[in-house]
């Protein structure tokens, strides 16, 4: 019993404070340009930048808009631009960012925003599409196709790719040219480019050889740094343009 | 009932496909290429010579491009920098341009630039005529001039 208590006063015991959240706001329907709108929050040093966001639609203003789904890092929606950077709001603890200065929300930037913090995906979609991400074999197989754990190792970082934008909105030349396919679209093709069971390779890298294709990357290394889930974006890329110049995965 | 995926496309080879390629090949190799003749450069120009850059005139240059080693040691320098530095900014002026006008206007602009600067470089190495200087032979003992 007095121990219960004890926790609770524990969890009771997470400071709490009030941070300043200037979010990038835009209504299609009322306003030409997009503005900042500053809101007060209470948080707990456990809460994430998407609990202040929260707090904010269901506390304070009701018409704020943001995609997230799971909430937990894994489905990729709730990507935005904090305090400058790339990052999920949901994997963003409010504590680790500089909590004295305004913490500054905006959408992703490169692709057109609909409402506050939601931009039209269809673009970044269209470039995952264009690149074939399945996997494309001749054979027609009555059972799993087997690979050996060092084959499987070989794309095994691309595999954690779960399309939040993050790293393509993050291309400076994702920015001024929608054409390039981007980050993101060329880390789902090396994830089946260096995938032995794949026999579509080449089809992949003559895409990605095209005008928009890898060449436009300038090694930057923004998607990279943004990534949240940790994938080297940048040495993916140099890894799909070492196999073009090869002809093969 | 087998459900039978037909194969996607097969791989493309369009018209001008190859060309970025080659352009990014290009650029890694004339970029190795530039470092070294520039070093070498900039020390025969400025660090061997006793006066520096000082000791650059007339006869510097009509002694250095006597040889044709110079010439094309030169040449190579002045083709390789000038389609490098122009191809370099291509690919910025194809970043930050969003109007095609603009970005076929500035491209035009810089890949004429970069061909009269070739021309116009190529031309003076190959046709450098140190005679025009009535005191040659103080500097160039050897040297024939016709007339």
């Amino acid at each position: 019993m007095s121990t219960a208590v004890e926790s609770t006063k524990e969890i009771a015991a997470v400071p709490s404070f009030t941070v300043t959240l200037f979010v990038r706001r835009f209504n299609p329907e009322t306003d030409s340009e997009p503005k900042w709108q500053d809101f007060d929050v209470q948080v707990f040093g456990t809460d994430r930048v998407l609990d202040a966001l929260h707090k904010i639609k269901w506390e304070q203003d009701g018409t704020l808009t943001f995609r997230r789904s799971c909430a937990h890092g894994v489905c990729g929606s709730d990507a935005m631009r904090i305090n400058g950077r790339n990052r999920l709001a949901c994997k963003t603890l409010i504590k680790d960012l500089d909590i004295t200065q305004p913490i500054y929300v905006e959408p992703i930037k490169g692709l057109t925003v609909e409402k506050d913090l939601v931009v039209d995906m269809n673009p970044f979609y269209q470039a995952y599409k264009d690149v074939k991400p399945f996997l494309i074999a001749s054979d027609k197989p009555e059972k799993e196709r087997l690979q050996s754990p060092e084959d499987r190792a070989r794309f095994d970082e691309t595999t954690k790719c779960i399309l939040c934008a993050a790293c393509t909105s993050s291309c400076p030349v994702f920015w001024t040219d929608n054409q390039y396919f981007g980050p993101a679209a060329i880390v789902n093709a090396h994830r089946f480019i260096f995938d032995s069971r794949d026999e579509a390779a080449e089809v992949r890298l003559d895409i990605l050889n095209d005008k928009e294709g890898v060449w436009r990357c300038r090694t930057t290394f923004n998607c990279t740094e943004a990534c949240p889930r940790g994938i080297e974006v940048t040495k993916a890329i140099a890894e799909v343009k070492q196999a073009i110049l090869r002809g093969k995965r | 009932m087998a459900v039978i995926i037909e194969q996607p496309d097969a791989p493309r080879s369009r018209k001008g496909a190859q060309w970025e390629k080659r352009a990014w090949i290009f650029m890694r190799i004339s970029g190795v290429f530039l470092i070294f003749l520039i070093i070498g450069h900039l020390l025969v120009n400025l660090v061997l010579p006793e006066r520096g850059v000082k000791a650059i005139d007339f006869a510097f240059v009509a002694g250095k491009w006597a040889s044709p080693f110079w010439q094309v040691y030169d040449g190579l320098i002045l083709w390789l920098a000038l389609i490098h530095g122009t191809n370099g900014m291509r690919t910025l002026v194809n970043d930050y341009t969003e109007r095609v006008w603009l970005r076929k206007a500035l491209n035009t602009t810089l890949w004429v630039t970069a061909g009269l600067l070739i021309l116009l470089g190529t031309l003076v190495i190959t046709t450098f005529d140190p005679c025009i200087d009535p005191n040659v032979h103080t500097y160039l003992p050897d040297l024939v001039c016709k007339g």
